[in-house]
Formats: structure tokens, sequence, C-alpha cells
């Protein structure tokens, strides 16, 4: 194996021009993993957690390199609470946002974040930058659109961002756990609504009848709280498997959206 | 000496004397198995099958030797001496050579230079598999008549029947020891044909009984040694890698280390057995309980391990402790191509407590009477006969006192707080405190003490006098538990010394402490060294001529008469003794008969706060009452009771290997959820010491009531905060919310 | 081989790490650090918990090519020879120790965090401590002895 541990950016993108396919460890916190228990066993490594330029924290933009430890202290509300719930002290120590970005998983607990805000996500290599929407980036279960030769630089949120947003997660246990269903909400001063659901689909969901039905009311009735569950619960495609089943999701995914309505009213 | 002046001691019982591992163990210096090394050591591999249940055509070990690094592979045709191991019975081929019966069945292993080496040489065997279709459904294999044990309990007239009745259907899932510490050992060549295994063992002499037979060897050519456990709770009684790193070792001459992973340790010991319980209780119309008939299946998977007594025990306590006149129980442990089941903390009182408690509740409800009313009204007390086998309570058994005192403990505030720590769904956010209910319940749970119906059960135990102080010498196994530190006070107490040592021996040097299991060592080593401290004293006050001794030596009549050196001048003065409890016997065709050794109750009051829409649960405080007999370390049995509680809290809420057509799904700690810090309730202890018992100063074990019924009553207060029951363990959120 | 130079409990040390081995088997198997314990190798335990460049981690998770020039902190340098850091006097004293499995874990992430947060609330403790798993005690001998240690 060789490794490559570069402190600045473009370092990084040289190196990684010269092995596109070369492993990208940050945090370590899920390639870790498949190393010690799945055998997994890179050939070349660039090491991007000793570089500033993606640590970088404001504003609009989130740095690839920025652990879930400073966003647990940071200005946006839900994203706080989100990483509050990321693993352990220990993993939110190392794990970072672009981690959760370049392993896509359906369960990424950022994910439903950036999803709601229809956020952006940047990547860079030696010879350019490109920036594209969450759902152009995350296109499958644990698949993305980064090429060999790319580096996610940055989530980039949009200009206004909504201050009433709310966060929740679904574990069976109170730390360290895979979400069951999690979303993320937004609530805007004219009444616009996104959501997004996380462990419901192969990517992030948003409901789009649902957000445009609880968009049109300015104040929400019982009733109109109830339907948007009621949509949201129809909307989501989640599935059955040792964690938890399809009917539970189902039905939880409408609880939560709801909850999380109230919370921003 | 009196039970004060053995108090009086420093460092003697009745205190929480400090562990003598403790620094080790804080400051990374303590070995545990998993840190042991040696010189020229090899790193070991297992190859396991990946169907529950297949024939197995073809095993080619060639593409593993050819690898560099590879020194040895082996298989069932290399096994020298016996072919067969097991703890209850012999039946299961250390290698699985030409049928598989369960997932992850081991077939070969490796020894190889480094242990990525001896994995990925373990990967490269070639084996054809003919898949055949598992027996999974434990129903299906007692109709089969596959079957481990049937048991069968009659007491009591027949035909004796109660005006109200309940009948229940209850399941309990399979859960996991899940120790902290993976199994890991080390085998040494001696350089004269034997080994010395360091091994991850509750009992060092079962493990030598079936090393040395399949290794063809001598009893004293193989030693086990007591090694360092990150934890047992029954995963350990069974072999995992012992004779796989034995025969490695004998064959390449060389150490051999073996470690499992996570994964690996999940799938490489047994779990405790998943049941399915029919239950019919029938009452007179003021609570009397008359009658309960009981059909149980245990699910031992596919060898027998420990089935047959897990099954019976499961049987035994079917009832729970309450008197009933008339008692119908058939117990089944049934074989299946399930993974294999055996020993974990509680074994079978846990499935039953669960069933039987539901029971009491859900009788409470139909008579309109108190839950714990109707408990206190049956509850059994000594002088009362055991409802299954008819054995007579002659031990301290303080049921009614253990509830009592239960309720009477106060109950946390109510919510008033918004920090989602105190919320069900913790930090997830998940629920507004408007949308908490609280629930509280209770359960009483009984366990029977040591090894039962018969077994020849027995500590051997020594006490040496030296120069430096006093030995206290044993080969029971420590696994966290708190053994050495209570041999060493019950030693101090009965010898009248402060210093005291605690020597481990393996098993050349000492004989069988029995297993480190039933909650039996500290009555039974601890009674041990009891009885040999006493006879040692005795011995050295009579050979001086003296009347009382200390660490200064022996005196009489308050005058220094022989000094330590003194004492010990033609060498260490040793007092060994073979300890064993009172007797009991086999049952006979219908259960009867003095089965158990001793018996210890618990009961358990659990609060919880449950969010009913989401099906989210809190377990807020746990409060229990536990009959101990005589604290020998008050601190180590709030250990273990704490310890067992949370264990208990697992079961009731989120501990479950998820199997799927005898395949484990979840064997990491990714999806086998242990309760974290946050999950852990606030619990508050009443130590009942009560007279009676034949243990050291009267001292009960205490490991595993506090895992029985701890369960049971948060299972009773969630039922309690949502109305409705649940006839499952864990209880999920899917059968909170009702919503599949 | 990849070779590599960090400092260990304030000692510079050297290895050559294979591949992608973890800092964990690095320590345990190369440096001769066996205290930190590999409960799980994914993370879910806290057992391998050491402070990397003043971070609390699980070193099962940090590729030890990683670390090159970095500062590692293990149990094994949390005691001052024969005394004690407060957070292990703490654990004897309160019955903390059972197995001893979880325990460098336990003592290294608190230890490091009350040396950062010399007061905090039992709310505080059990969340910071959420990460680190025991299956003995039931935590409650581990949070009495923290707690204590708030306190003074």
């Amino acid at each position: 194996m060789e490794s490559v541990l570069p402190k600045s950016l473009q370092e990084a993108l040289a190196a990684l021009e010269s092995e596109p396919d070369a492993t990208l460890l940050a945090g370590g916190t899920d390639i870790m993993v498949e190393v010690n228990l799945a055998g997994l066993r890179p050939a070349h490594v660039i090491g991007l957690r000793r570089i500033d330029e993606l640590r970088q924290l404001e504003g609009r933009r989130i740095g690839s390199g920025v652990t879930y430890r400073r966003l647990e202290n940071g200005e946006h509300v839900a994203l706080a609470q989100l990483s509050r719930t990321v693993g352990s002290p220990q993993i939110r120590n190392a794990g970072t946002i672009g981690g959760n970005l370049g392993t896509a998983s359906p369960a990424g607990d950022a994910l439903p974040f950036l999803a709601a805000l229809d956020a952006e996500v940047e990547l860079a290599s030696a010879k350019a930058t490109r920036v594209m929407r969450w759902d152009e980036f995350i296109v499958g279960v644990k698949k993305n659109s980064r090429q060999p030769g790319e580096l996610i630089t940055a989530a980039i949120l949009p200009e206004h961002v909504p201050q009433r947003q709310a966060f929740a997660k679904i574990g069976v246990r109170s730390a360290m756990v895979i979400s069951t269903v999690s979303a993320c909400l937004f609530r805007d001063d004219d009444g616009t609504t996104t959501i997004a659901l996380g462990s419901v689909a192969p990517i992030p969901l948003r409901p789009r009848k649902a957000e445009a039905m609880i968009s049109a009311e300015k104040s929400p009735s019982q009733a109109a709280l109830a339907e948007f569950a009621r949509l949201v619960s129809e909307e989501v495609s989640p599935i059955t498997d040792h964690r938890s089943t399809e009917g539970y999701r189902r039905y939880a995914s409408g609880v939560l959206a709801r909850r999380l309505l109230e919370r921003c009213l | 000496m009196t039970l004060d002046q053995a108090t009086r001691v420093k460092g003697g019982i009745g205190q929480s004397t400090i562990r003598p591992d403790g620094i080790p163990k804080l400051t990374g210096d303590f070995a545990f198995v998993n840190d042991l090394f040696a010189e020229g050591m090899l790193h070991a591999a297992t190859r396991r099958s990946p169907h529950a249940k297949a024939r197995i055509v073809s095993i080619d070990i060639a593409p593993a030797l050819a690898m560099a690094g590879v020194h040895t592979v082996i298989t069932q045709e290399d096994v020298p001496g016996d072919p067969l191991f097991g703890l209850e019975d012999r039946d299961q081929p250390v290698f699985a050579h030409d049928e598989i019966n369960y997932w992850g069945e081991p077939i070969a292993v490796v020894a190889a230079d480094d242990r990525e080496t001896a994995r990925r040489a373990a990967a490269a065997i070639e084996i054809e598999f003919d898949v055949l279709e598992p027996l999974t459904d434990p129903e299906e294999a007692e109709r089969q008549g596959s079957v481990f044990r049937h048991m069968k309990i009659r007491n009591g007239d027949q035909d004796l029947h109660g005006e109200v009745v309940v009948e229940g259907y209850y399941e309990t899932a399979m859960q996991d020891q899940a120790p902290l510490g993976t199994e890991a050992g080390l085998a040494v060549p001696d350089g004269e044909g034997g080994i010395d295994l360091y091994g991850p063992s509750q009992w060092v002499h079962a493990d030598h009984e079936q090393v040395y037979p399949c290794l063809g060897l001598a009893p004293e050519q193989v030693r086990v040694h007591p090694s360092g456990l990150g934890g047992a709770f029954g995963s350990r009684e069974d072999m995992s890698l012992q004779i796989h790193i034995c025969l490695l070792a004998q064959i390449t001459g060389r150490p051999v280390k073996m470690e499992y992973d996570r994964s690996e340790s999940f799938t490489g010991h047994v779990h405790r057995h998943p049941s399915r319980m029919w239950y019919r209780h029938e009452a007179d119309r003021e609570g009397n309980l008359v009658r309960v008939e009981a059909k149980i299946i245990l699910d031992g998977g596919a060898f027998m391990s420990t089935t047959n007594a897990v099954m019976a025990n499961a049987s035994y306590f079917a009832v729970g402790p309450y008197r009933v006149p008339s008692v119908q129980v058939d117990g089944y442990g049934v074989k299946t191509n399930n993974p294999t089941c055996g020993a974990m903390r509680g074994f079978g009182a846990v499935q039953s407590c669960f069933g039987y408690e539901s029971q009491m509740d859900r009788l409470a409800e139909k008579l309109g009477m108190d839950p714990v009313g109707l408990r206190l009204k049956n509850a059994l007390a000594p002088g009362d006969r055991i409802p299954t086998t008819g054995q007579l309570i002659e031990t301290a058994l303080p049921a009614a006192e253990c509830l009592e005192q239960v309720r009477l403990m106060p109950l946390p505030p109510p919510l008033d707080s918004d920090d989602p720590r105190h919320l069900p769904g913790g930090t997830g956010l998940t629920t507004p405190r408007s949308a908490v209910k609280r629930g509280v319940g209770y359960a009483l749970g009984i366990k029977n003490l040591e090894f039962s119906e018969g077994f020849d059960d027995y500590a051997e135990a020594s006490v040496v006098l030296t120069p430096a102080g006093a030995e206290v010498h044993t080969s029971a196994v420590e696994c966290g538990q708190g053994l050495m530190v209570v041999c060493q006070q019950i030693a101090r107490s009965a010898l009248g010394m402060e210093h005291v040592a605690f020597v481990h021996d393996n098993t050349s040097d000492m004989g069988s402490a029995g297993s480190t299991s039933a909650s039996r060592q500290t009555q039974m080593t601890g009674g041990a060294v009891l009885e040999a401290a006493r006879g040692l004293k005795a011995e050295v006050l009579k050979t001086h001529g003296g009347d009382d001794l200390n660490d200064e030596g022996v005196w009489r009549d308050g005058s220094l008469v022989a000094t330590m050196d003194e004492v010990c001048a033609n060498g260490p003065v040793t007092f060994h003794t073979q300890y064993r409890h009172p007797p009991t016997e086999p049952p006979n065709e219908t259960g009867q008969g003095n089965i158990h050794a001793d018996f210890a109750v618990a009961a358990h009051r659990a609060v919880v706060d449950v969010d009913p829409e989401l099906g989210l649960v809190r377990v807020v405080q746990i409060d229990t009452a536990q009959d101990v007999g005589k604290a020998l370390n008050p601190q180590s049995v709030i250990g273990q009771v704490e310890g067992g509680i949370m264990q208990g809290v697992g079961l009731a809420t989120m501990e479950e290997m998820v199997v799927d057509r005898g395949r484990i799904l979840n064997a990491n700690f990714t999806d086998y959820l242990l309760p974290t810090f946050l999950d852990a309730p606030n619990v508050e202890a009443i130590l009942i010491e009560q007279e009676g018992s034949w243990g050291p100063f009267g001292a009960k074990g205490v490991g595993e009531p506090p895992t029985i019924s701890s369960t049971p009553a948060i299972v009773a207060a969630i039922a309690d905060a949502v109305g409705k029951h649940f006839n499952r363990v864990p209880v999920r959120p899917q059968d909170i919310t009702g919503v599949l | 081989m990849i070779d590599i130079t960090l400092t260990v409990n304030g000692e510079d040390r050297s290895a050559s790490v294979r591949d992608s081995e973890s800092l964990l088997t690095v320590l345990r198997e190369t440096l001769a650090l066996p205290g930190s314990k590999p409960a799980c190798e994914q993370g879910e335990c806290g057992s391998c918990s050491v402070v990397l460049d003043g971070e609390l981690v699980c070193s099962c998770l940090v590729m030890a090519a990683d670390c090159d020039e970095s500062i590692v902190r293990t149990v094994e340098g949390l005691a001052q020879g024969d005394k004690l850091h407060p957070v292990q006097q703490a654990m004897l004293d309160s019955g903390g120790v059972q197995c001893g499995f979880c325990t460098p874990g336990f003592v290294v992430a608190a230890a490091h965090y009350l040396d950062e947060n010399p007061d905090p609330s039992s709310d505080e403790l059990r969340e910071e401590l959420s990460g680190n798993i025991c299956r003995c005690t039931g935590y409650g001998a581990i949070l009495r002895a923290l707690e204590g240690l708030a306190q003074r």
C-alpha cells in the first residue's frame, strides 16, 4: 500500500491526479470498518485530515473535512441536532460530513439535512471544480457521482436557510444507532416547507406531494397535520430488514414528519 | 470465630475490599487471553460453514497450504484422538467433516506466520457443499421428535382446577452473552509432547477433560491455566477454539495464538435458548393459585451443549416462587439446525420468569387484584415445597419480603425535564414530553444455585501459610465477578490474617473448582477456601499449642509462641480440601426430588417512560431487593446486581440475535445492540441478608437473580404505560405501536 | 510496509506498519502497548479509545499509516509511575472494574473529558461516555466514580 498525507488541497489533488482511484481517507469511520471486517485492502491511500482548506466552516460553505463534533456546536440548528446523534463522541471527533456524502448510505445522518435544503456538493480535481445538487451527487444506495481523480471539497447550503428547522432520528437505543427512520424539516416564514427522510428509500427522500400540500397551509389544522403525515407515509418506500419493518418505517415516517412540523410552527 | 469477629479482620468478609486485579486492569497491564504473546508463536484462523445444513462433498486444503507463510491446515482427519467433544454429551465433532449442522460450524483451521495470512489461507480452502434444507422451526422439531430431552413434571393432584383461568403464549428471543473480551487463546507445546493451554474458559478442568482425549494425550500431558477473561456470562462454558489451537500447537510444535473478532465471537459461542411457552394458570376467586400447566420449548440448535440442564431449569422454575398445589410442566429441549444454544446467566430461569410473571399480571387483571398483592398471597416461604419438584425449602427464601421492600422504595419523581437524555428516543429528538406515558411494573423471580439433579458438584482449594503470609490456591476462573477478592476476604476472616494472596493454579496443580457459573463460586470455591482456612488454622494451632493466629504467628494467652517463620520452618504449611454442598438427587419420572442445592429470590420494580405513538422506551429506574444470605463484599454484590439488571434491560428492550433460516444476520455490535450509558436506568438495590444458607458465612450466590425478574418487570411497566400486554421479548417499537 | 514516527505517551516511537492496519493493531502488536482493546473493531464499543492529536477517537478506526507525526495518548500513559490517575483511583475505589476489558477505554475517555470539563453534570458524563460499552457493571459504579471526581 502506498499512502500520501498531504497538507494542502493542492497537494491532495496532485496526488489524486497521479492515482485517480486512490482511497480517500478522512475520519476513517466507514473505511476502517471495511478494512477491519470486510478485508478491504486499498492499494493507494490519500489521508485528508491535515488539509486546512477542507476544514473550513463558514456561512454557506461546510468543508468536507468538518467533523460532526464541530457541527454539533455550529450555527445550523438541525445540523447540530443530527450531528449529536452520529455514533458516539469518539466517532463524532473523527467522522466528517464529506465522509457521509462519500459513503452515501441510505441511513447517512447528515444527508436528509442537505437534501431538505437542496444543498449542493462541490467536487474538485486537479483540473476543475464542479458543483452539483445533492440528488445529482447521491444517485443510489452507496452510489455517488464522484469520478476518479475527484475529491469532495464541500457541501454548499443555499443562500437562504429557513430559521425554523428540526431533525429527528428513531433508533432502538439512545446512542450509537443506525437510524430506523430519520427526518429533517425546514419551514420558511411564508409556509414553504421542505422535508427529507432517511432510511426509507435508496437515497434521502423528498415527499413532494406532502411538501406541496403543507406549504399551502399557513396555519395548519389538526386535520392538515394528519394529512401531511399520511402523505409522507405514502410517499416513502422503506424495506423490511433486520433492524425494522417496512410497515413500522412507513408509519413512523408520518409521525416524525408531523412532529417535526409541529416543532417548526 | 464469630461472624462479628470475622467481619472485623481488615480486608475480611462484609467489607467492600478492593480487588487485587483492579490496578493492572486500570493501567492496561492486565494480561487478558487476547493480550498473550509467546516467542515464535503462529497465528490461527478458522474456516466455517456458510450453510446451516449441508453435506460436505469435498475439502481441498491445497490452495491454503500453498500460500507463503502457512504452516499447516487441519481438518477432522487430523484429530489424533477422540473425534468428539461436548459439555453434557460428547456429540460434536472437533471439525465438521461429512455434514454441516449449523451455520458457522468449524471445518478447518490454519496456522500461519501472521493473522492476515491465516485468514486469507482459511478463506482459500476449497469446499464443495451439497446444500440441504435446515430444520429451523423448533415446534416442527418437537413434532418430529428431534428432542435432546423432554422433562416431564407432575406434582400434586392433577385433577385440581381453579375457577379463574388465564392462558397465554410467550416467546423470548435468542440473547447473546456478548462479553466484551472476545474468545482468544494461546497453546504452547512443552517440548515433551504436552501442551499448556491458556484459553477463554469458565471451567478449566472441563476444558482439560475434553482437550486431552481429542489430542490423544494422557491427562497429565495437558495443563489448562485459568486465564484473564473479558467477561463470560455463560458463553465460555462450552469450548470454542481450545481444541483447535492445541491441535495446531501439537502438529507444528510451535505456540499457537487464536483470537476471534466480534463477528466470529458471536458465531463461535453458544447463545441463550430462544423459547416458546404455552401457559395456563388457574386460581380460585380469592387469588390462590390452584394449578399451572406449562409447555416450554427451548431451541437448543445443532448440538447438545448444556440444553438438557437449561431446559430442566426452565421446567423446574416454570411456575416461579409461588405455592401451587397442582402442576403440570412439559419441557422440551429440541435439536434444530439453528445456532447452538447453551448457558447464559439465568440458565432457563430467565425464559420461564417472563412466562410466569406475564401470566401473574394477566391473572391479577382478571381477578381485579393488585399484581403485587396476588404475588404476595402466593409467594413461597421456608417450610413450603417447591411447586414443581416437591423439594422442601430449608434455606432462607424471603420472596415476600423482597417484593414488599421493593414496593416500599420511593418512586422516582415524575418526568419534569425536556432534556432529550431524559426522554424516550433520547438525543434523537423523536419525542416531546407531552407524548410520554409512564408505567410501573413488578416481577419476582427464583433461581437455583449450584449444579443440580445429583451432579457431583465440588470445589477444591488449598490455603497455604508461608513466611510472607497466607495464600489461597484455586483453579476457579475469575471472569470479572470478584472471585479473587472474595476468596482473600474469606481466608482473612477465617485465619485472622491480613496478608492473604490469591494464587491461580492450573489443572495439574489443583483439582477442579467446578464451573464459574450457576452463581456457585462464592459458595463453592468460597466454601472450600473457608474449610481449608479453618482446617489450616486448627492444625497450626494444635501443632504449636496456640489459641489464636494472626500475621505475626501463633499466640497463646496473649503471647506469641511461634513466629510465622517458625511455623513455616519446614516449608509452607498447606491445607487442601475438596468441598461439597449438601447432596442433590436426580428427578424421578415426574420430576420430583431434592433436585437443587440452594435457592435465591429477587424482586424488581421497573419504571419506564414510553412514547406510545412511536413505540420507544426509556427505562427510568429499576428498584430491586435481592436475597443474598450474607454480602461478603457489598460492592461486588452491587456490581453483580447492577450488571445483571442491565442484561435484563437488554433482553427486554433491544437484544436479539436475528436468525434467518439458521443464519445469524446481526453478528456485530452495530446490529446486536447492547445498552449504553444513556440507556442505563437508575438502580436502587436493597440486599436482604437472612441466615439459613449453608454457604460461607451464610452467603448465597448473587450473579443470576438480577437478570431473571428484571426483564418481566420492564415489560410489565411498558404494558402499564400503554395499556396492553406483550407476549415477547425484546419488546420492539412495532410491538408497542401495533404497526407491524 | 510503511514507516511512521509518532509520539506515544510523550515518547518518540517509530513503527513499520503493514498496509492499512489500524492504529489499534500497531499499538498492541508493534509498539507493545496492549492496554487498548479490540472488542469490536468497528467503533461501536470504545474499548480501543485513545487520544489522537488532542481528540478522543476509536483507534480501531484510525489507519496507522495516517498517524505519521501524530501525538497519541493511551491508557498506559495515564498513571505516573505508581501513582494512579484520579480517574483510575476513583474507578478502583468505586467497584467500576469487573472484567476490565472496557476499563482502558473508559479511563482514557473519562480522563480526557474531565481534563477539559472538570465539573460536568451526570447527564453530560453519561452522554460523553455513551460510546463506551460495559457489559459487566451496568455503568452504575463507573458513574459514581466519575461523579465523585466532578465534585472535587
